[in-house]
């Protein structure tokens, strides 16, 4: 097998992204939800740093991004959960196919 | 000189009555109304007289020939190749001789419903109506446009509809209406067909103007309208004939006659003046105001009025001698009558001395209007005592109505050609015109005359001879009072004199005198026929017997007929219900509810159908939208990337 | 076969079949366990690629920080030890094909394309120079972004707050309520 190189690494932040996005329409959980937009974000930080260190070698840029990601993901998802709590008390459920209430 | 400020008000005070009346007068001035109306068209008719007056006799005439001239004109509506719509006031022989006629009539009638009308709710409503009409016709005399002459024939056409359906609980009256105004606006699509075509011909509106292009030989607009033809007969032909079936409308000529019969539901005064003297001679006024160019440019339209005249005036004598209601007895001569003014026109010829026949109809309007109007009001007299139209019901009045009697006799006579009243002298110019025309109507007239004697004196004896003892009702009244026995004491004046007024002088087709010359020998004949007349009638009805019974049997299947108004309703019935309904009405009607409005509701029905098939896209599933945006982003990626270039 | 590859592939086969699970599972306990280590092992690919400080911010913050929240919502809502119900079966092969269509989508126009490196001084990703990097305020700092996110943080930590909290009134009456239904049970017993 030869080196891994960018490809390999662009392969796998491409799959992440796109299980995430499977999990994002499959599952009925919002938590499930949840941990799947955390695997897309994940996914992200992982292109970041590939290319930061493949592509653009010069500069620290893809870190500080990841970095500001980290951070930022982190802050959504404690504003999730307390928007699934919520939810939880309204609804007693967290079924995503309960909250249909936007519907024609 | 002619004062056009008097000219305009003559119209325009009637007008004023309606509008006063109309808006307040049910309310504020119910009892005054009639005065009102009465002074206004007191006013209007000594203004008539006044112009009249100075017309004929000081400033109408130059070079021994009346002159017509314009009193008023202003521009309405004008169209851009030269054709207007003018509003103008005509002065000419026949328009003045129309104004003292309609004025005077009105006022007759004003004065005498007075007394008649008296305790009628819609008293004031009824004034109202009587004004628009008046107003109405005299604009119609007035008119010097021939659009303005169809805007005036359509607002009495109007009038006549109120004024026949004034009472309008009763289910009779509210048919006869509506029969009038279908049936003469139905003739007035010919009118207006007509109109279209002289104004297209000869570029104009205005009478004066149009009667000049389409007589001149030498005019290009007559060369046009004579050289283009349809059908084999010439445009011009075509234009005047169409003229001619809305006059026939408005006049009650045979076919049209249908609804002069039923319009006696109206009030008796109503019938007095619109269906007796005025509205129905509007026909015959059209064809005289257009007879220049009737006799110079369109002869075979003549011939059409001549005859159409001829025809109608013996089937309506016919049909008269078999009625019974006294007012349709009355309706029928009234469609004899003008019958009679029709074929008059129809006969004349364009010229000084074979012009007789546009004179003797005028004569005839004019003399016609006294005595009608004065048999209506007398027959009104009857039915306001008797409170009954049958003539089985009356008999024997002559001494409960004393006046009454008298001035219908005095009518009757005139009607009946007897001289030395007024209809003896318009009817001879008649006959005589026709019979140096046209033999075949000669006899026709001479024939007809002998049944309107017939059946008047028929009428006169059922009324105020045939029973000994009358049957009265209950609470009789006695005859009218001073303001209904006035004016048929005036119309009595006017239809024993007017005889000796030398018409002639002053009312000619081509503005010229016309000498009628009087031919004793001529009217011995005339005169024969009518006393004949008479003396049957008093043999059958001057004393009750069962003389016009056995006659009536003996003619049989021809008297059931006749009785029937030779069931001409009857045919026009079936001809809108079976056909016209049935075969055009009701398949337009499917058309319209199921595929037009089909159409409509198809439309909206499928967008409610397919909008909610398409509702379910916005499910409130938020991994849904998500799928659906992932989707389509994938599709819009790999469009720009293999596709667009 | 170098060692650095053959671990290469050991994190990403540790990592993407983590992830797989994660997405499937129908144990929602499982199914954060395994969201841990896929997280675990994408630290382990930042340290394979010589970036340890932002594996160990990883690892701190998303491991130790978010999943253990997750964890903690999984118990607040009382689920963790049913089997959750699955999506609809046309839902589920709807997904799966429209995920593989981008996926090869994305991996084509990568594989077609050919980075190049840009030539430069490489720099390395050590502590110094991220944390002078994150102060600074001369071309190549990063401290106005700095501050933002400081401010969403307590911005997002303000929010949570307010969107999670009771409404004042509801806590002290049903305390009376419960007080006054204690005090009934104690008449009548």
């Amino acid at each position: 097998m030869l080196q891994p190189g960018l490809n390999h690494i662009l392969f796998i932040s491409t799959a992440l992204f796109f299980i995430g996005v499977y999990g994002f329409f499959t599952r009925r959980n919002l938590v499930t939800i949840l941990m799947s937009v955390e695997l897309v974000l994940n996914s992200v930080n992982l292109n970041f740093i590939a290319f930061n260190k493949y592509v653009w070698a010069g500069k620290l840029d893809g870190l500080f991004f990841t970095i500001f990601v980290i951070a930022i993901a982190a802050a959504e998802a404690a504003v999730a959960i307390a928007i699934i709590i919520n939810l939880y008390r309204s609804h007693h459920s967290i079924d995503v196919n309960k909250a249909e209430e936007m519907k024609f | 000189m002619l004062n056009e400020n008097y000219l305009l008000l003559i119209p325009l005070l009637p007008l004023a009555g309606f509008v006063l009346l109309g808006l307040f007068g049910k309310k504020y001035l119910k009892n005054a109304s009639g005065m009102i109306g009465t002074l206004l068209l007191l006013a209007s008719a000594l203004l008539a007289l006044y112009v009249a007056y100075g017309y004929f006799f000081e400033f109408g005439k130059v070079d021994r020939v009346y002159q017509k001239m314009i009193g008023f004109q202003f521009t309405w509506l004008q169209f851009n190749n030269g054709v207007s719509i003018d509003m103008g006031a005509l002065v000419d022989p026949i328009s003045v001789m129309m104004l003292v006629v309609i004025t005077f009539v009105s006022l007759m009638v004003h004065i005498y419903s007075l007394g008649y009308m008296k305790g009628e709710e819609r008293f004031a409503t009824y004034y109202s109506f009587l004004g628009l009409f008046t107003f109405s016709m005299l604009g119609l005399v007035m008119s010097s446009n021939i659009f303005q002459i169809y805007i005036f024939w359509e607002l009495v056409g109007i009038s006549s509809f109120l004024l026949i359906g004034f009472y309008y609980e009763k289910p009779s009256a509210v048919a006869a209406c509506k029969k009038a105004f279908i049936v003469t606006r139905f003739a007035d699509l010919g009118f207006l067909i007509g109109i279209l075509i002289l104004s297209f011909y000869s570029g104009t509106l205005d009478f004066n103007t149009l009667i000049q292009r389409l007589t001149s030989p030498d005019s290009a607009q007559f060369q046009n309208a004579i050289t283009s033809s349809f059908l084999g007969i010439s445009a011009l032909t075509w234009g005047m004939v169409l003229v001619f079936m809305g006059g026939a409308g408005k006049s009650a000529m045979l076919p049209f006659h249908i609804w002069l019969p039923d319009a006696m539901e109206g009030p008796t005064p109503v019938s007095a003046l619109i269906h007796a003297a005025t509205m129905v001679v509007a026909g015959v006024y059209l064809i005289a105001r257009l007879f220049p160019v009737f006799a110079l440019s369109a002869p075979d339209a003549l011939h059409l009025v001549a005859y159409v005249g001829a025809i109608t005036a013996f089937f309506a004598a016919v049909i008269a001698c078999t009625q019974t209601d006294i007012k349709r007895v009355l309706a029928f001569s009234t469609i004899s009558q003008i019958g009679y003014m029709m074929f008059a026109l129809g006969v004349a010829k364009y010229g000084s001395e074979a012009a007789l026949g546009y004179t003797a109809s005028m004569f005839h309007l004019f003399t016609h209007a006294m005595f009608k109007a004065l048999l209506f009001l007398g027959a009104g007299s009857v039915i306001h005592f008797i409170h009954s139209n049958e003539m089985k019901d009356m008999g024997g009045l002559r001494k409960y109505l004393p006046v009454t009697h008298i001035t219908f006799l005095i009518a009757c006579l005139a009607i009946s050609g007897i001289p030395p009243f007024s209809g003896f002298f318009s009817k001879e110019e008649i006959l005589l015109a026709a019979s140096q025309n046209n033999q075949f109507i000669f006899w026709i007239g001479l024939i007809t005359s002998g049944l309107t004697a017939f059946y008047m004196f028929r009428l006169y004896f059922s009324i105020f001879w045939n029973k000994a003892t009358p049957s009265l009702p209950d609470k009789s009244h006695g005859e009218g009072g001073f303001v209904m026995n006035l004016p048929l004491i005036l119309l009595a004046i006017g239809a024993a004199l007017a005889g000796f007024i030398p018409f002639g002088n002053f009312v000619s087709a081509s503005g010229k005198p016309v000498e009628p010359g009087f031919h004793w020998q001529f009217s011995f004949l005339p005169v024969l026929l009518a006393l004949t007349g008479i003396l049957i009638a008093m043999r059958m009805y001057k004393k009750e017997n069962l003389l016009p019974d056995k006659i009536a049997s003996s003619f049989g299947g021809f008297y059931k007929a006749a009785y029937h108004k030779f069931y001409f309703d009857e045919l026009y019935l079936f001809i809108t219900k079976k056909i016209i309904f049935n075969l055009i009405g009701k398949p337009a009607t499917w058309f319209d509810r199921n595929i037009v409005n089909g159409l409509v509701n198809a439309t909206g029905n499928t967008t409610a159908t397919v909008s909610a098939k398409i509702k379910g896209i916005q499910s409130g599933k938020v991994q849904q939208y998500g799928l659906y945006f992932l989707v389509a982003t994938i599709a819009m990626a790999v469009l720009f990337i293999y596709w667009w270039k | 076969m170098e060692g650095s590859t053959i671990i290469f592939y050991l994190l990403a086969a540790l990592t993407l079949i983590s992830a797989i699970l994660a997405v499937s599972t129908r144990q929602i306990f499982r199914a954060a366990i395994f969201l841990l280590f896929s997280l675990i092992g994408i630290a382990g690919l930042y340290f394979w690629m010589q970036y340890q400080f932002i594996a160990a911010v990883q690892i701190v913050v998303y491991v130790g920080g978010i999943t253990v929240l997750i964890i903690f919502s999984i118990f607040l809502t009382q689920q963790a030890g049913e089997k959750m119900p699955k999506q609809k079966i046309g839902r589920q092969i709807f997904s799966v094909l429209a995920v593989f269509c981008g996926f090869a989508l994305v991996m084509l126009q990568v594989s077609q394309y050919n980075f190049s490196s840009i030539a430069a001084i490489p720099v390395a990703p050590s502590v110094e120079n991220i944390g002078s990097g994150m102060v600074g305020i001369n071309e190549g700092g990063f401290a106005l972004p700095f501050e933002v996110v400081s401010m969403l943080l307590l911005a997002a930590l303000i929010g949570c707050i307010v969107i999670a909290m009771r409404s004042p009134e509801e806590p002290v009456n049903k305390q009376k309520e419960e007080i006054l239904i204690e005090a009934e049970i104690d008449v009548i017993v």
